[in-house]
């Protein structure tokens, strides 16, 4: 009687931290997409905020790029967007305080609608940068620049990403993904000969007394903080990668994918030789009865046997790789630039939300876009662990 | 910090929760918070204040949602997060506690020693490349910003490059530590950094903003003057219903005592 309702009770508790894992789960990914997917219904220009020309100001199609041109003085007349040669006036709300002193304005700001329509009616090249509470567009000679949402080829495609700038913010993040991409990729082709080397070795060859002590210390270098990794990444490993290749500056891809190969590396191995020792003591006596010597044996028998196990070793190294944020923080110089070459700075998506979200406005425009980066990454994370799932699984011996 | 917060923990669940202050926010303001509330604390025994940092950013959030009582901002609050608590029929009041002088810095070994604001809006922008465009070897720039949402990044845009747009693609670090370390080893490099961190790893350049008519040494000196001008404001935001529960705090901070402290911690008092 007592047995059967302890046995009954662990049985509703083990159900209930498994539906409680599960539902866990759910709610942090829509949590995730619900908080990213709001992204694409904000206006280009920041929110609460409007461009207002003159009237006579026939520009018609604007974007985000050529806003941003525009405020940097990189476009400086009203010719080069198409319309009449004038020169481009910047006018952003303090400006105002040049025109009018605060008595003329109001107590309450009461009158800087109107007086704000004076200087852009007066002023035919201007472009004001206003919020909506002041809007001076109800009066004449004022025209409300009608600038688009933030559409998704912008956000995964454009090349520049400054979720800071005013009055329009650039979010493309093809370069963090490209970014992401290429320091996890060579990261897992430098991790990978060395991780199977080590687990071959370790099942293999080295004897019982050096394989006890091995593989608790390799095991410990998974539990070293990620932030020790980038540390270390930064002060020795980024000034060596600069003078062994003779570069301007130390923090590049190739010094991110070095550090990631070392923090990936102890899953490698000890999931690799996991697999390597599950191979049957009969098969490889087999092969070795046969004739075959051991290294024949090693690389006919035993790495066929549990390439699932290998590839599951890889992929599960890949996601590590992948997600990694702080050590790449700190050494991969975060510059959201279209990686063209294992030496140049990259910014990596994990990176890019670590160091913004804590100062993005919450709710805001650039908020949005981090959690759909988040989204981003756990759409790759998750197609990863699928290829783990399916590739553990599958055992064939066909290659034999 | 970890005492501090176990302290005021403590506190809170041994007695009343009436007069507990929250204080969160930008990590630049926070070594002045923390030993300002560490003092506070020493005067006021009966008092409770727990300070946690955050960013800027995650402060004002946490001033709009009513889980802080004092925000601290090494930034402007914006527009939209002033509309927001306004919207839910509050007013936010501010108090700028400290100034903060932002330093150029570059490698000790580059022999420049002045710049002037547009030679360096030329340097973060990607107008100029190369050190012997401004009287230096030959060699690239390379220039390295804070992180786009951090409030020193946002003041340098608005103070030296005059609101235009770092260059596209920029080196960016997480911390004032990190750029430390990474102008120390990368002979071309130019970054910036409050005047707080400055150290002999680095050299900080005399920097003029007068098209090179006077150059001006960094120093809190020159900042208290008013002759330095990169120099920005830190900020505590409050709501105005809750001004009586923190006036006590904020009002320490800006007595000659509180003062005292933002000097010691490397900053420019307000008085």
């Amino acid at each position: 009687m007592l047995k059967k309702l302890s046995n009954f009770t662990i049985k509703s508790l083990l159900t209930f931290s498994g539906a409680f894992a599960g539902i866990t789960v759910l709610f942090i990914s829509i949590f995730l997409f619900k908080e990213g997917l709001g992204f694409f219904k904000k206006p280009a220009v920041e929110e609460g905020y409007s461009l207002y020309v003159n009237s006579k100001n026939r520009v018609e199609d604007f974007n985000s790029k050529k806003i941003k041109e525009i405020f940097d003085h990189e476009i400086t007349n009203w010719n080069e967007l198409g319309g009449e040669d004038v020169e481009i006036l910047l006018f952003r709300m303090d400006n105002i305080f040049d025109y009018y002193s605060d008595e003329e304005l109001g107590e309450e700001y009461e009158f800087l609608a109107e007086k704000l329509a004076e200087v852009i009616k007066e002023k035919e090249g201007i472009i004001a940068f206003v919020p909506h509470q002041y809007s001076p567009a109800e009066y004449s000679g004022v025209k409300e620049l009608s600038v688009p949402n933030i559409t998704p080829s912008d956000f995964f495609a454009g090349r520049d990403w400054l979720p800071t700038a005013t009055p329009s913010p650039l979010f493309g993040t093809l370069p963090m993904l490209l970014g992401t991409l290429l320091v996890s990729f060579f990261a897992i082709l430098f991790a990978l000969p060395l991780g199977l080397g080590v687990a071959i070795y370790l099942s293999e060859l080295a004897p019982e007394a050096i394989r006890k002590f091995l593989k608790p210390i390799i095991e410990l270098l998974a539990g070293i903080p990620s932030i020790v990794y980038g540390f270390f990444g930064l002060v020795v490993l980024a000034p060596l990668v600069q003078k062994t290749f003779n570069l301007p500056v130390g923090e590049t891809a190739l010094t991110g994918s070095l550090i990631l190969a070392i923090m990936a590396l102890p899953t490698i191995i000890s999931i690799a030789e996991d697999a390597l020792r599950n191979t049957p003591r009969a098969m490889k006596e087999a092969s070795l009865a046969l004739g075959a010597t051991h290294w024949q044996t090693i690389y006919r028998v035993i790495i066929p046997y549990s390439k699932s196990g290998i590839s599951a070793a890889v992929v599960l190294g890949i996601g590590r790789a992948i997600g990694e944020t702080m050590a790449v923080l700190m050494v991969t110089g975060n510059a959201a630039l279209m990686p063209t070459s294992l030496f140049d700075p990259v910014r990596t998506i994990p990176a890019t939300i670590a160091a913004e979200l804590g100062e993005a406005p919450s709710g805001g425009a650039h908020y949005q876009a981090l959690f759909l980066l988040g989204a981003i990454l756990f759409i790759i994370t998750l197609f990863i662990s699928i290829a783990a799932e399916m590739i553990s699984k599958k055992k064939n011996y066909k290659d034999m | 910090m970890r005492k501090l917060i176990l302290l005021a923990l403590a506190v809170v669940f041994g007695m009343s929760q009436l007069s507990a202050q929250k204080i969160k926010g930008s990590e630049t303001v926070l070594p002045i918070t923390q030993k300002a509330a560490e003092l506070y604390l020493k005067v006021n025994p009966k008092a409770q204040v727990s300070v946690t940092g955050g960013g800027s950013g995650v402060g004002i959030a946490a001033l709009i949602d009513g889980t802080t009582d004092l925000a601290q901002a090494s930034r402007k609050i914006k527009f939209n997060e002033r509309q927001k608590i306004q919207q839910s029929g509050n007013s936010v009041k501010e108090v700028a506690i400290a100034y903060d002088a932002l330093a150029i810095i570059i490698n000790p070994g580059n022999k420049v020693t002045k710049l002037t604001r547009e030679q360096v809006e030329g340097m973060f922008t990607g107008k100029i490349k190369n050190w012997k465009e401004v009287g230096g070897e030959d060699m690239k720039v390379v220039p390295y910003s804070r992180e786009t949402s951090s409030g020193t990044y946002e003041f340098f845009k608005e103070s030296v490059l005059k609101n235009k747009n770092h260059m596209s693609g920029i080196m960016s670090m997480p911390a004032n530590g990190a750029i430390i370390q990474s102008v120390k080893q990368t002979k071309g490099a130019i970054a910036y950094v409050g005047l707080a961190y400055v150290n002999k790893d680095v050299k900080a350049v005399h920097i003029s903003y007068d098209k090179g008519k006077t150059y001006v040494e960094p120093s809190v000196k020159n900042a208290v003057n008013k002759t330095y001008p990169i120099v920005r404001p830190l900020y505590f935001y409050y709501l105005k219903k809750n001004e009586s529960k923190v006036k006590a705090f904020v009002d320490y901070i800006l007595s000659p005592a509180g003062q005292e402290i933002v000097k010691e911690v490397g900053y420019v008092n307000v008085k």
